[in-house]
């Protein structure tokens, strides 16, 4: 079993100094903030979307290594892919990606939260797309996927 | 010497002090300023009273109740002895600093402040010393105005007379010590500049009554609020005191049972004072457990709790400010500082330093410390704090520096 210092290998500590995809988009068609309100933690995420596709990503915020690098292959694995895929992404690939599965729960806020921000934007998106009056009903969906 | 031994004697009276955490490291508890940990003398009185005496206060008549209420009441006696209060109807039991302060702005400022009025903190409050007053100042249309700071942490008090001078402030409200900088606030210049000008004032002395002496009654201020739980009590126990004249005149907080005089249907007398302000039943078996915690301080006594954060706060300002990289936040004048060390370390964010310190059972805290406020003045998202108190020891802060030093090559630094 991995002690939580080992969470702090060299690509987190990379990612955390030159996150992937930082800055902003003009005109995005999909923006979305949120923070945590236990430690502060800030994302925004932006989005182009050109026929069903994630054609670009960029983030902006605040957060701590952690936050910084999973943002950070979060966007790495959004950009270019479809809608439906993008639907898809469960924590699991994020963490994975970094060797997080162990992440102890007091954490786990630190590492998801750019996932609900990309989720909760884009079921917003979608939900003015298909003028469904029940973005409640998808916000909750995305809420349950977090 | 005599210092060293002592400390070691307190050590054994905190059971968790024994603990070890995460990689089986000894606990390095370093987070006091959030809440402290409890005397076995204290968990013993609470276990007593629920193993013995469990009954409710004030009514009824059999012999557990008579033993309970006399116990409760008793704890309210001292409370006043701690804090130089002569007048035991003025302490009012509540559930911690939080609930004290917002007591005050719904009971005496809804009754006294109205629009246009100005209510006075500062930009080193806590949460609790703010929302509650932004909450009453938009109810009343008042406006809610700050006592900046400098660079250092200490109040720029020619704010508060600039602010004073419109005739317009009504409460000037000010924690005793920042639960983040340790910066001890020059209470007394406040009070008098108020007194002057006819306002009242309210001190929050949740971090200064457990780590200093401190004598409301000759602070001269209107109304004082502190907790329990961060002087080796339980939590869910706190206590406001405020000038009985002020009680008297104030509307009740909460409505319900202790608190009533008479009920009709109709109408409701209420209660003499402090009870007006105890609606329901109260923390019992805490606040007996209070009191444990106030013989404790009492008999280490006040003044050794003091200089011996002093000490510690000395030491640690010393051994921190070697590290490279590392910014320390408020004044470093001892005379004015609690024993609180707010920092940040290089570029690595708190909740990572928390993170990889943590490995090595060094218990700090990271984050905004309910102070968003300050953050903003220090430009800063959050800051990792390290706080000191009775059972602390210098060799625990050796441990905190090098673990601090390893968190350097963690990050590469």
């Amino acid at each position: 079993m991995s002690g939580n210092a080992d969470i702090y290998h060299e690509m987190i500590v990379e990612y955390s100094r030159h996150p992937s995809n930082y800055g902003k988009i003009e005109n995005p068609d999909i923006s979305y903030h949120d923070s945590n309100p236990l430690c502060g933690d800030s994302i925004d995420i932006f989005m182009k979307v050109q026929d069903n596709k994630v054609t670009d990503i960029k983030f902006q915020g605040r957060g701590c290594a952690i936050c910084m690098s999973c943002t950070s292959v979060l966007t790495e694995l959004v950009k270019g892919k479809a809608i439906d895929d993008v639907k898809k992404i469960q924590k699991d690939e994020i963490l994975g990606e970094l060797g997080l599965q162990n992440l102890q729960a007091v954490r786990i806020k630190c590492a998801l939260l750019s996932l609900k921000v990309l989720k909760y934007g884009l079921y917003t998106y979608l939900a003015g797309k298909l003028k469904d009056a029940n973005a409640d009903a998808l916000k909750a969906e995305a809420s349950a996927l977090y | 010497m005599q210092t060293t031994f002592s400390v070691e004697h307190i050590r054994k009276d905190f059971p968790i002090l024994q603990r070890r955490v995460r990689n089986d490291r000894p606990l390095v508890y370093l987070d006091n300023a959030a809440t402290t940990q409890k005397p076995v003398q204290v968990i013993n009185a609470i276990s007593d009273f629920y193993t013995n005496h469990n009954s409710n206060i004030h009514r009824a008549v059999y012999a557990l109740a008579e033993e309970a209420t006399e116990a409760f009441e008793e704890v309210r006696d001292k409370v006043a002895r701690f804090i130089g209060i002569k007048d035991r109807q003025e302490i009012v039991f509540v559930r911690g600093t939080t609930e004290a302060i917002n007591l005050v702005a719904y009971a005496w400022g809804r009754q006294n402040i109205a629009s246009g009025d100005i209510i006075m903190t500062t930009e080193y409050e806590h949460h609790s010393n703010i929302v509650p007053w932004q909450l009453l100042a938009k109810e009343r249309g008042a406006r809610l105005e700050y006592i900046g700071m400098d660079d250092q942490g200490t109040l720029i008090l020619d704010h508060l007379d600039r602010y004073l001078q419109t005739g317009r402030v009504k409460l000037v409200t000010v924690s005793h010590m920042s639960n983040v900088l340790g910066t001890i606030t020059d209470v007394d210049t406040i009070i008098k500049k108020c007194k002057n000008a006819g306002v009242r004032v309210l001190i929050d002395g949740a971090q200064s009554v457990p780590h200093m002496k401190v004598n409301v009654q000759e602070l001269g201020c209107d109304f004082f609020a502190f907790s329990a739980h961060k002087m080796l009590g339980p939590t869910g126990v706190g206590v406001l005191w405020a000038k009985k004249e002020l009680l008297e005149a104030m509307a009740p907080f909460h409505g319900g049972g202790d608190m009533i005089r008479e009920v009709h249907k109709y109408e409701t007398t209420w209660n003499d004072l402090p009870y007006k302000f105890e609606a329901g039943t109260p923390n019992i078996a805490d606040v007996i457990g209070f009191s444990a915690a106030i013989d404790y301080l009492e008999k280490i006594g006040m003044d050794f709790v003091r200089k011996h954060e002093i000490e510690l706060t000395k030491y640690a300002l010393e051994k921190l400010s070697s590290i490279k990289g590392l910014k320390i936040y408020g004044t470093p004048d001892l005379s004015r500082r609690g024993g609180v060390i707010s920092f940040n370390f290089a570029d690595i964010h708190p909740h990572d330093l928390a993170t990889i310190i943590d490995e090595d059972g060094v218990a700090i805290r990271s984050g905004h410390h309910c102070a968003q406020v300050l953050m903003e003045r220090l430009d800063v998202a959050a800051t990792s704090r390290a706080s000191f108190y009775i059972y602390n020891t210098k060799d625990e802060i050796d441990v905190l520096v090098s673990s601090l030093n390893r968190a350097a090559r963690v990050f590469k630094l």
